[in-house]
């Protein structure tokens, strides 16, 4: 059975020349929920989780993901693990058509026959609402679309924990309101951790939230009780875009 | 000749190899800083340079320093137009993609070359200095009267030559006010910034990319003026000093123009000093081992920022 | 994928009229085609890097050399056996490419391209060192007698043209093969985005190792089968001009595809063939034809043919 917490930092630290981005964050993420990390632009948000992800090196603390320490893990080694990212401004291969994108997330771990393969494919593009443009080439989506692409990736991979950077930045309206319903329907078979500006969606869809304040940890807490605090207020909600 | 004066004879000729080569790297520095463009034809413009100043002081008899002076103000010149319209024409076109730019230059090499084969031939052609006298020079030595001067038989050095070195200082450091006192100066800076800025600003980066690509040719060109009366012009002369060039820009760190020149003094008095004391080959083989390991190991050279 | 799939007809279709071209061809182009496929090999091996991987080296030869004087020297100077030697000229690119790749591999773009240069100018010169056994720029003569293989005389048109279409076709189905597979489809998306590449999970480092080493091997099969089939080693083909020409190639015929590397030394082949009974400066033509290339068909042949007309073009 999974760990109670999927993924805890202890000290969890980054110091760029000087300047510390992240300071002693000691972090836990509960499995199966929605948690949502929020902070004021320059918080250290994307700091951490790049270092909780792998693609920026700690320069302390540690990092247990599954019961297990990664914190000398390179990023890939811990994506085999079961962590999916999407980052912050979309990156998919816009070359290649939509179903090989999904298939290249998919294949990695995948073991067993081609015809097994297709459905997998399909159904995470059935998923996301993509699979009438699996032939596509990615570059040629709306950024919405390769948004959703990105996340149909990330289900293919059948992670544990799914990092979603930003991921409603530059969706419309109807996107937004989609992909709350989305990720909503992926709890309990994944862990989510969400990097958020839109406390629209931060309030509806997380079940814990996470402030980030100047690199620390400012607050933690369900949705109620962070509306709540006043420290949060003062520092960040006050000035938020709803 | 003894260490000391052999020594003092290699930094002097090693001086020289290190002027031509700044001007040179210089251009492909700022070609590459200010247009993230890899030129490999950066070699051609130089040999053009040197090509060119033949056919003029060819052209134009008598005294040769009538020549010289025509083929130093019209080889960078012509040499600038050739880049510039390479510019327009091809790399535009392409978009500057970095491999497509690749290709377009290494096509424009062989063009530029065998151009030259076709017309100019495939021999070496002397070009004659405007002026040359032979200065002996001293050596300072410790002998029963004290230290004394004498001068080393062997132990000299041509006006030409120094000339070289005084032309390069002085046009490095017309080059330095150029890029930090001038308008022009300040809107390559910018450009090289943050080229959509720049643009949203109201520069017109296309006209500056081809100033700059010309520019940079004419550095090259300039170089090359200078070192024919040393060297001879000759169809291939190109490669090395394409070679030496980007080793400087790397080593000196990309886009960074002091760098640029710290590196190639260093690899010039290198190079001139190597050569004088060991083997060419075994000399050749352990400078470019070496480089590749400075690539390797520290990629942001001397100066230079890290790109990660 | 069926046996009878339009790419898999099309593989087939290619080597048949390898086959049929020489009954068909006059000994002078028949002796062309030879070297044309031998080439073809090592245009193949560089497009696994390039095409494939996206990684653009500009340091090709010493591979290609390194299979050359492998072969070369294992006959003349250590009397070993024919097929022994092959084998050792290929092993000695290989290793090469192990050697060359971990170092250059820890640079990118630019740097990767210099690096590459210049380990390969390193070649070239060490080659000219130990000129005592290498005979340098002038090079040295496989001589006929030792160019048997199995009791065949290697030398004559047949038996050059059956060799040279028989490693051609190993190497042709086995690179139509890899590009198939997940590891195959795991450097497309390298080069396509090798950041993205990495967040799923994939070790992008080991990938593009391997592609280096494939590449190296393959383009040191060309090397040995050059020097084996006509008999000729030397420091030429350890210039940069042999590092330039596979990228010409391959960008001509179509970097990324199949079937685009034979046809891109064809052309060229045939290119370079005519304009040098026009002039001697035949580079001229290469320069012209890499710049209108990269301008107006950045695809190559077979990229422009299946983008445009045929997407099924593997």
């Amino acid at each position: 059975m999974a760990a109670i917490n999927i993924l805890e930092t202890t000290g969890l630290t980054k110091v760029y020349g000087g300047i510390s981005a992240n300071m002693n964050v000691d972090f836990q993420l509960a499995s199966g929920k929605i948690t949502a990390l929020i902070g004021p632009n320059g918080a250290g948000k994307s700091t951490f989780v790049g270092m909780v992800s792998g693609r920026i090196e700690a320069t302390m603390g540690r990092v247990m993901f599954d019961g297990k320490d990664v914190s000398h893990l390179p990023a890939h080694k811990r994506i085999q693990l079961g962590i999916a990212y999407t980052f912050q401004i979309t990156s998919v291969f816009s070359g290649l058509s939509v179903h090989e994108n999904v298939a290249l997330a998919a294949r990695r771990t995948f073991d067993g026959k081609a015809s097994a393969f297709e459905k997998k494919v399909h159904a995470a593009l059935v998923r996301v609402g993509l699979d009438d443009r699996a032939i596509q080439i990615a570059g040629d989506l709306s950024y919405g679309h390769q948004r959703l692409l990105e996340i149909a990736m990330g289900l293919a991979q059948d992670p544990k924990l799914f990092i979603l950077d930003e991921p409603t930045q530059g969706l419309a309206e109807s996107e937004i309101a989609n992909f709350i319903k989305l990720i909503m329907s992926l709890a309990g078979e994944t862990t989510i951790l969400l990097i958020e500006h839109n406390m629209k969606v931060v309030m509806e869809a997380a079940d814990f939230i996470t402030v980030l304040d100047q690199g620390q940890i400012l607050a933690t807490g369900t949705p109620a009780q962070i509306s709540n605090n006043s420290a949060v207020q003062a520092a960040y909600l006050g000035k938020s875009d709803a | 000749m003894e260490f000391g004066p052999h020594l003092m004879l290699a930094s002097l000729e090693g001086a020289v190899v290190a002027a031509v080569l700044a001007l040179t790297a210089m251009g492909l520095s700022i070609v590459f800083g200010v247009m993230r463009v890899v030129n490999v034809a950066h070699g051609e413009f130089y040999m053009l340079g040197a090509v060119l100043t033949w056919f003029v002081t060819s052209a134009i008899g008598g005294h040769p320093a009538l020549g010289f002076v025509a083929a130093l103000v019209i080889a960078p010149l012509l040499v600038g137009i050739i880049a510039a319209a390479a510019d327009t024409f091809i790399l535009k076109h392409i978009k500057y993609d970095p491999d497509r730019t690749i290709v377009a230059t290494i096509g424009l090499l062989y063009i530029f070359q065998q151009g030259t084969l076709m017309t100019f031939g495939p021999d070496a052609r002397p070009v004659e200095a405007p002026f040359n006298h032979r200065l002996a020079l001293p050596w300072i030595e410790n002998s029963e009267n004290g230290l004394q001067m004498f001068w080393p038989w062997g132990l000299s050095i041509t006006s030409y030559k120094l000339f070289v070195i005084a032309a390069a200082v002085v046009v490095l450091m017309g080059l330095w006010a150029l890029i930090t006192r001038t308008k022009i100066g300040l809107i390559m800076r910018a450009t090289q910034q943050d080229s959509e800025t720049a643009q949203a600003f109201g520069i017109p980066v296309g006209r500056v990319y081809s100033l700059v690509f010309g520019l940079g040719a004419a550095l090259a060109a300039l170089g090359a003026v200078l070192v024919v009366p040393i060297q001879q012009a000759h169809y291939l002369m190109g490669g090395e000093p394409l070679l030496l060039a980007f080793i400087v820009v790397i080593i000196g760190g990309l886009g960074s123009l002091p760098g640029t020149v710290v590196a190639a003094v260093l690899i010039g008095m290198s190079d001139g000093i190597i050569s004088v004391f060991f083997s060419p080959m075994v000399a050749k083989i352990i400078a470019t081992l070496f480089v590749t390991m400075i690539l390797i190991w520290r990629p942001q050279g001397l100066f230079g920022k890290v790109i990660r | 994928m069926t046996l009878f799939s339009k790419p898999n007809l099309l593989h087939i279709g290619v080597l048949l009229g390898l086959i049929v071209l020489y009954f068909m061809l006059p000994p002078y182009h028949s002796g062309n085609l030879s070297r044309i496929m031998v080439l073809a090999i090592y245009a193949m091996g560089y497009n696994v890097l390039f095409g494939y991987t996206g990684l653009l080296s500009l340091g090709h030869a010493m591979f290609f050399a390194a299979g050359m004087y492998g072969f070369g020297l294992a006959v003349n100077l250590g009397g070993v056996p024919l097929p022994i030697a092959f084998l050792l000229g290929i092993a000695s690119a290989g290793l090469l490419a192990v050697v060359v790749g971990s170092l250059a591999l820890r640079t990118t773009g630019v740097a990767f391209m210099i690096v590459t240069l210049m380990f390969a100018q390193t070649a070239y010169l060490v080659v000219l060192y130990f000129g005592e056994y290498t005979r340098g720029d002038e090079g040295f003569v496989v001589q006929q007698a030792q160019r048997t293989f199995a009791g065949v005389d290697l030398t004559t048109d047949t038996a050059r043209y059956v060799t040279a279409l028989v490693l051609f076709a190993i190497c042709f189905l086995a690179l139509a093969r890899l590009v198939k597979t997940p590891f195959g489809k795991t450097l497309v998306a390298i080069r396509e985005n090798e950041e993205r590449a990495r967040m799923l999970g994939y070790d992008t480092k080991v990938h593009k190792l391997k592609a280096i080493i494939i590449s190296g091997l393959v383009a040191g099969v060309a090397g040995a089968a050059y020097a084996m089939l006509f008999g000729y080693v030397g420091a030429t083909f350890a210039t940069v001009q042999y590092s330039i020409l596979p990228l010409l190639w391959v960008l001509l015929g179509g970097a990324g595809t199949t079937v685009g590397p034979l046809i891109g030394v064809f052309f060229m082949f045939y290119l370079i063939d005519f304009s040098s009974s026009v002039t001697t400066a035949y580079l001229l033509v290469v320069g012209i034809v890499l710049v209108l290339l990269t301008m107006f068909a950045p695809k190559g042949i077979c990229g422009e043919l299946r983008r445009r007309v045929f997407p099924w073009l593997p």
